[in-house]
């Protein structure tokens, strides 16, 4: 407890930096998936490539993405923006798919009715199927911030600094106490996200109170990766 | 490209395929390390999750521990155990498998929740003991479900076991912590190509183990009558 | 024979749904429950394979209280049709058939013959047997529910609106199949519905129910058209609305049957 209070500024700074780290792969991530997934819902041929493409980018293991990328990108191995493509890449591999499911979850009937009370094309995606798909969105995007906010911690492996450090740094010291605080720091931070979307999904949709559909439950036996 | 050129250089040197520190034995091992985390964290999650998807208790309970054992790092839950323990397999058994259990818990319980709950009233009508319709009618029905739970718990942790090595164990994450150790970045690649190549092999047959559990019954309804 | 003794029933959630109910069910004939949702029809038949137990009271079976008897054993002794069919998706039809006869301990050969013998009985093709349920028509599986309740030939038969999610021209042949079955195997059959002329066409015994398993009159279809207990039964069997009155009209020397409403719904002949 005092090695945290001597170091608070520290863990701050390396949890605040997680958080933003985390937050924004997330977010590239979701916003690569949403047009993705959607069409792959609109075009059932392209849905079998999509999750196919998708399942190989899930099968690589995190510390390989993170040494691999920056080969590929040119960029050093210790940048933070490779760990951002990286995290970005495993959340949008994660998401197309429970996009793809999200949108397919929404009533053919219901659609329908839309379509004959006028709605245009794009009123129809915007008005009618984005929010009824929103339910199952929110759920996968829940999976997915706790994925990215454990995975970032495997960065620190290749000396990108974030609340991870506190695991190498503790084990090069043999010193329980940092490691115990590293633990606490990331599961309160991914707690702490969830609650956040969350309370934005009921804000957004009050009429959902973002309880889980069936169908999100059985994706999420599709589980995430640290 | 010299990186590319590199990591195939590395790949295909015989000095780096065989002995103690080669790739056969370094696969074997991490294919070990995989196996015994998803039998034990199997024989812990599978029937909990029998039990609580045939008697619907504890539900709700179920999900807050997954969603809790999903925030956990596996790479600081792991050095946290190795402190206590100390350097040797069982740390890294008992990390991986907090990491394997929610996917094979959430599998089975879901499972079990997705079938038909009249195609269980009439089992249960016929007259089939709660064993027998567990044996002979949700698990047949689920099995995709669990087999799917299987297959990414399996998945998460040939991916995540790569951090043993960090814990001065083998495996093939080996190549990556003595790699960054040197700035040898051909041996990282190269060991990164292999647990890639590792994933998606064991993918592939998951996959086709999940199609032959779905894939007896037909889907389509013909119907003329 | 199947008696109930002054049966309650209130559900966990605190609904009553049966309050005081008695009645003896004779053996080789058919009673139909008939009663809107909420009636407590299905909770009373299914008390009979012990699907429910009810919290007081006691039913018996051939006099014995069946509270006494195994759960499981009682259920392979008694056929079960339900709505949907409630066929396993997993299996053959073949096999859907025989599961009661695997789980009586019946061998592999001797229960798939006595599946196809049971199918033939109920109007299906043996073609079908090696179908999944998915691939078969509603009729058909609904068909193929009767066959397993009939299966291992158990005395009693419970069927829980076995005709309510088919087509009216498919009810109509089974409703008709089922009579005639019942011709030929003379089984205690206990029929859920809330269609009183499938009541009327099925029953021996009819039971109207009210709210709650509240009986409002029990009796044979002639007994109930021609006594109705009260405002309730009658309006329940529709003789208020006039389709059950009829009367006979001349037209050019014949006798017509006209309903209340003046619609002819058919001729008298001399018997």
């Amino acid at each position: 407890m005092s090695w945290f209070l001597d170091n608070f500024d520290y863990v701050r700074e390396l949890f605040v930096r997680h958080a933003w780290i985390s937050v924004l792969s997330t977010l590239i991530g979701f916003a690569f998936a949403l047009p993705v997934g959607w069409f792959a819902n609109e075009h059932p041929r392209l849905r079998g490539a999509s999750v196919f493409i998708v399942a190989i980018l899930y099968t690589i293991p995190s510390i390989a993405m993170f040494i691999l990328l920056p080969g590929l990108l040119g960029t050093p191995i210790l940048s933070v923006s490779n760990v951002v493509v990286a995290l970005a890449i495993y959340a949008a591999a994660v998401m197309v798919r429970s996009v793809t499911d999200a949108f397919g979850s929404v009533s053919p009937a219901v659609l329908d009715a839309a379509s004959a009370a006028g709605f245009s094309r794009a009123q129809r995606v915007f008005r009618v199927e984005l929010p009824l798909a929103g339910p199952v969105l929110l759920a996968g995007l829940r999976v997915v911030s706790v994925s990215t906010v454990s995975m970032l911690s495997v960065a620190s492996l290749i000396g990108v600094s974030n609340l991870g450090s506190l695991f190498t740094d503790g084990f090069r010291r043999d010193f329980l106490t940092e490691i115990v605080v590293g633990i606490v720091a990331i599961v309160v931070l991914a707690v702490a996200l969830d609650l956040l979307i969350n309370l934005v999904g009921r804000l957004l949709m009050p009429w959902a109170s973002a309880q889980q559909t069936p169908r999100a439950r059985i994706s999420l036996a599709r589980g995430s990766r640290a | 490209m010299s990186v590319v050129s590199d990591t195939i250089d590395w790949l295909t040197d015989p000095i780096n395929r065989t002995g103690p520190d080669g790739f056969v034995n370094r696969t074997v091992e991490h294919l070990g390390y995989t196996a015994e985390t998803i039998a034990i964290a199997a024989v812990i999650a599978i029937p909990i999750g029998l039990w609580i998807g045939h008697t619907g208790r504890f539900r709700s309970a179920a999900v807050a521990i997954t969603g809790a054992f999903r925030a956990l790092p596996t790479l600081g839950l792991l050095i946290l155990i190795v402190l206590f323990l100390g350097i040797g397999l069982t740390p890294t058994l008992i990390a991986l498998t907090v990491l394997a259990i929610p996917p094979l818990l959430a599998g089975a319980y879901s499972g079990l929740e997705s079938v038909d709950r009249q195609t269980i009233d009439a089992a249960r009508a016929m007259g089939m003991t709660e064993m027998q319709i567990l044996r002979k009618v949700e698990v047949p029905l689920a099995l995709p479900i669990i087999v799917g739970g299987l297959r990414s718990a399996v998945l998460q942790v040939v991916a995540t076991a790569t951090v043993a090595a960090y814990v001065g164990l083998g495996g093939l994450g080996r190549y990556l912590i003595d790699g960054q150790a040197i700035s040898d970045y051909a041996q990282m690649a190269g060991g990164s190509v292999l647990v890639i190549l590792l994933a998606l092999v064991l993918d592939g047959l998951f996959a086709g183990l999940q199609g032959a559990a779905t894939g007896r019954r037909p889907k389509k309804q013909p119907t003329t009558a | 024979m199947i008696e109930y003794r002054s049966i309650g029933k209130t559900f966990a959630d605190g609904t009553e749904a049966v309050g005081d109910f008695s009645l003896v069910l004779p053996s080789r004939t058919t009673t139909v429950f008939v009663g809107s949702s909420g009636c407590g029809k299905t909770t009373l038949l299914r008390m009979v394979n012990r699907m429910v137990d009810p919290s007081k009271g006691q039913v018996l079976v051939d006099d014995v209280d069946i509270a006494t008897r195994n759960k499981v054993e009682l259920r392979r002794s008694i056929g079960y049709v339900m709505q949907h069919a409630g066929l396993l998706p997993h299996r053959k039809v073949i096999d859907n058939v025989a599961t009661v006869l695997r789980l009586n301990g019946v061998d592999k050969k001797e229960a798939r013959d006595r599946s196809y013998a049971v199918l033939e009985t109920v109007g299906l093709d043996s073609s079908l047997a090696t179908k999944y349920p998915s691939q078969l028509s509603g009729g058909q599986q609904q068909r193929v529910g009767v066959a397993r309740g009939l299966v291992s030939d158990p005395n009693i038969l419970l069927m829980d609106e076995p005709f309510g999610a088919v087509d009216p021209i498919v009810r109509e042949e089974l409703q008709a199949e089922l009579l005639r079955l019942q011709r030929d195997l003379d089984k205690t059959i206990v029929f859920v519905t809330h269609d009183i002329d499938e009541a009327f066409l099925l029953g021996d015994q009819v039971v109207i129910l009210k709210k709650g398993g509240e009986v409002a009159q029990v009796g044979s279809p002639a007994d109930i058209l021609a006594a109705p207990a009260d405002d309730f039964v009658r309006s329940f069997v529709g003789i208020d609305k006039g389709s059950r009155t009829l009367h006979v009209e001349q037209r050019d020397g014949v006798d017509v049957v006209v309903d209340g409403t003046g619609k002819a719904t058919g001729v008298l002949e001399a018997r």
